[in-house]
């Protein structure tokens, strides 16, 4: 509890990911904050995902041959 | 199959790296272009049938028909253009490039561009200039006029002067380029003035009579395009020795035709993945407004596709007045290339990012995986035939050409 206190009695330093108006938000109360321009892989696009997943596993197999060599 | 991707990149790249265009000679188009028949117009993008065509590409191929001879109207051009007489193909299937509508055809003089670490050679059209041109779908009888010129007097003139010139290497001038404020793709000022240097002593040098030796130099110092279509050619030279590497998902083309934008990739052996052109956002000449934009069109995006043009656009911040924005844009848009691209340029430096070298290689995978899209400036043509160009702007590829590619490795490579 007494961490918690501590927490909100200090200036409070953010970083922010991904939506920029959360930063904006508290950069307008005087909050310092970095943002970060991040977003999830593929934009979030579940089949993209799953294609770029084929080609991690495909390369992973790929160096396991190639080690095993 | 046993292939790293990493190593089959670093393969691609080192290709990139190690390409030398220089300018070979000017040809026919007939006598030198492979593949290229009496019949056939060559056009920019991925490959397009007349009735998918949009209003520009058609204006340039009825204009190139009755420069040709093959009609006298241009309702006569868009019959025959039509009919089964004429086929269509695109310029990349054929070594070559051509900027907006890219429309080509049997009796034009083209560069030839030479890349020497493999002697391979690409092509591609001379530069008409702006506003009523070929190139932005217009025909009228001052468009054709200054083709014939253009065959009859332009080409034979730098043909002769050639031989009298030191050799030009196209990858050397564009690195200066970038030091001199151009991009390479919609700027080319600081270009065509290098090139002028090295071509006015050796045009003087020739038997032709004084009036066409200075009308020649006039129509040089009148465009300060004409490197475009030098530092298209130079960059298709440079691409096509990463092309068809196994297992690279890198893009070795860029590409649109008015109606659709293409990419092909290095890995992924001469197939076309394609999707709706874009608009362009932009600048717009007065009297226009983005109703009379035709979308995205022409071979230029090969120049972006080598890291130059908007890749290399934080060393040309006064194109913002062209294309659109603020001069802090433009460094924005090399900044973000960065991050979907193999490596950076050993050759085209960029002086306010303290000489890094610019953001070379699109590489599919990151494009997928981080969302970021190519950008791309360009030229805007009227959507109608035979009016030209009315602005200048910046756009992306759809993410469809890249989300298939994709699709297309996997396919071809993980199952």
């Amino acid at each position: 509890m007494s961490n918690l206190k501590d927490f909100f009695g200090k200036k409070v330093k953010v970083i922010n990911l991904g939506i920029p108006s959360f930063a904006d938000d508290l950069k307008r109360q005087n909050v310092e904050v970095i943002h970060t321009d991040w977003r999830p892989p593929a934009g979030g696009n579940k089949k993209i995902q799953a294609l770029l997943d084929k080609v991690e596993n495909w390369q992973n197999k790929v160096k396991a041959a190639k080690g095993a060599k | 199959m046993l292939i790293d991707i990493k190593e089959a990149n670093k393969k691609a790249f080192e290709a990139i790296q190690s390409a030398q265009p220089i300018i070979k000679g000017i040809g026919t188009c007939l006598d030198t272009v492979p593949g290229m028949k009496k019949n056939l117009i060559l056009h920019a993008g991925p490959p397009i049938t007349w009735e998918r065509m949009s209003g520009p590409m058609r204006g340039a191929v009825m204009g190139a028909l009755i420069y040709e001879g093959f009609a006298k109207t241009a309702e006569e051009a868009e019959k025959i253009a039509a009919s089964d007489k004429i086929e269509y193909s695109p310029w990349h299937e054929h070594d070559g490039v051509g900027p907006m509508a890219g429309v080509a055809s049997a009796s034009m003089p083209v560069w030839i561009v030479e890349n020497k670490t493999n002697k391979r050679c690409t092509y591609c059209t001379l530069n008409e200039g702006l506003g009523k041109v070929l190139r932005f779908g217009a025909y009228s009888e001052e468009v054709i006029t200054r083709l014939k010129w253009m065959e009859k007097t332009l080409g034979p003139v730098i043909k002769a002067a050639i031989p009298f010139m030191p050799e030009v290497n196209l990858k050397n001038i564009v690195a200066q380029m970038l030091q001199m404020g151009d991009e390479a793709h919609n700027r080319n000022r600081a270009g065509t003035s290098l090139l002028i240097r090295e071509m006015a002593p050796a045009i003087i040098k020739t038997d032709f009579s004084t009036e066409d030796k200075i009308k020649v130099l006039e129509f040089l110092n009148s465009n300060d395009h004409f490197f475009l279509n030098l530092s298209m050619p130079a960059a298709k030279a440079i691409l096509q020795a990463a092309e068809w590497i196994e297992g690279s998902t890198i893009v070795t083309t860029m590409c649109r035709n008015g109606t659709d934008f293409g990419i092909r990739v290095s890995g992924l052996k001469e197939q076309w993945f394609t999707g709706p052109a874009q608009i362009v956002k932009g600048l717009l000449f007065p009297g226009f407004d983005e109703s009379d934009c035709n979308p995205d069109i022409g071979d230029s995006a090969i120049t972006e596709t080598c890291g130059f043009g908007a890749f290399a656009m934080a060393a040309a911040p006064a194109i913002v007045k062209f294309v659109g924005g603020v001069a802090g844009d433009s460094l924005n848009y090399t900044k973000k290339m960065y991050e979907i691209t193999e490596g950076e340029s050993q050759s085209f430096q960029i002086p306010i990012l303290d000489f890094r070298g610019s953001p070379q290689g699109i590489d599919i995978l990151k494009v997928c995986e981080k969302q970021i899209l190519p950008q791309i400036n360009t030229g805007i043509a009227h959507k109608k035939p035979g009016i030209g160009q009315v602005g200048a702007g910046l756009v992306n590829p759809p993410m469809k050409c890249f989300e298939d590619a994709l699709q297309a490795y996997v396919d071809k490579y993980c199952n």
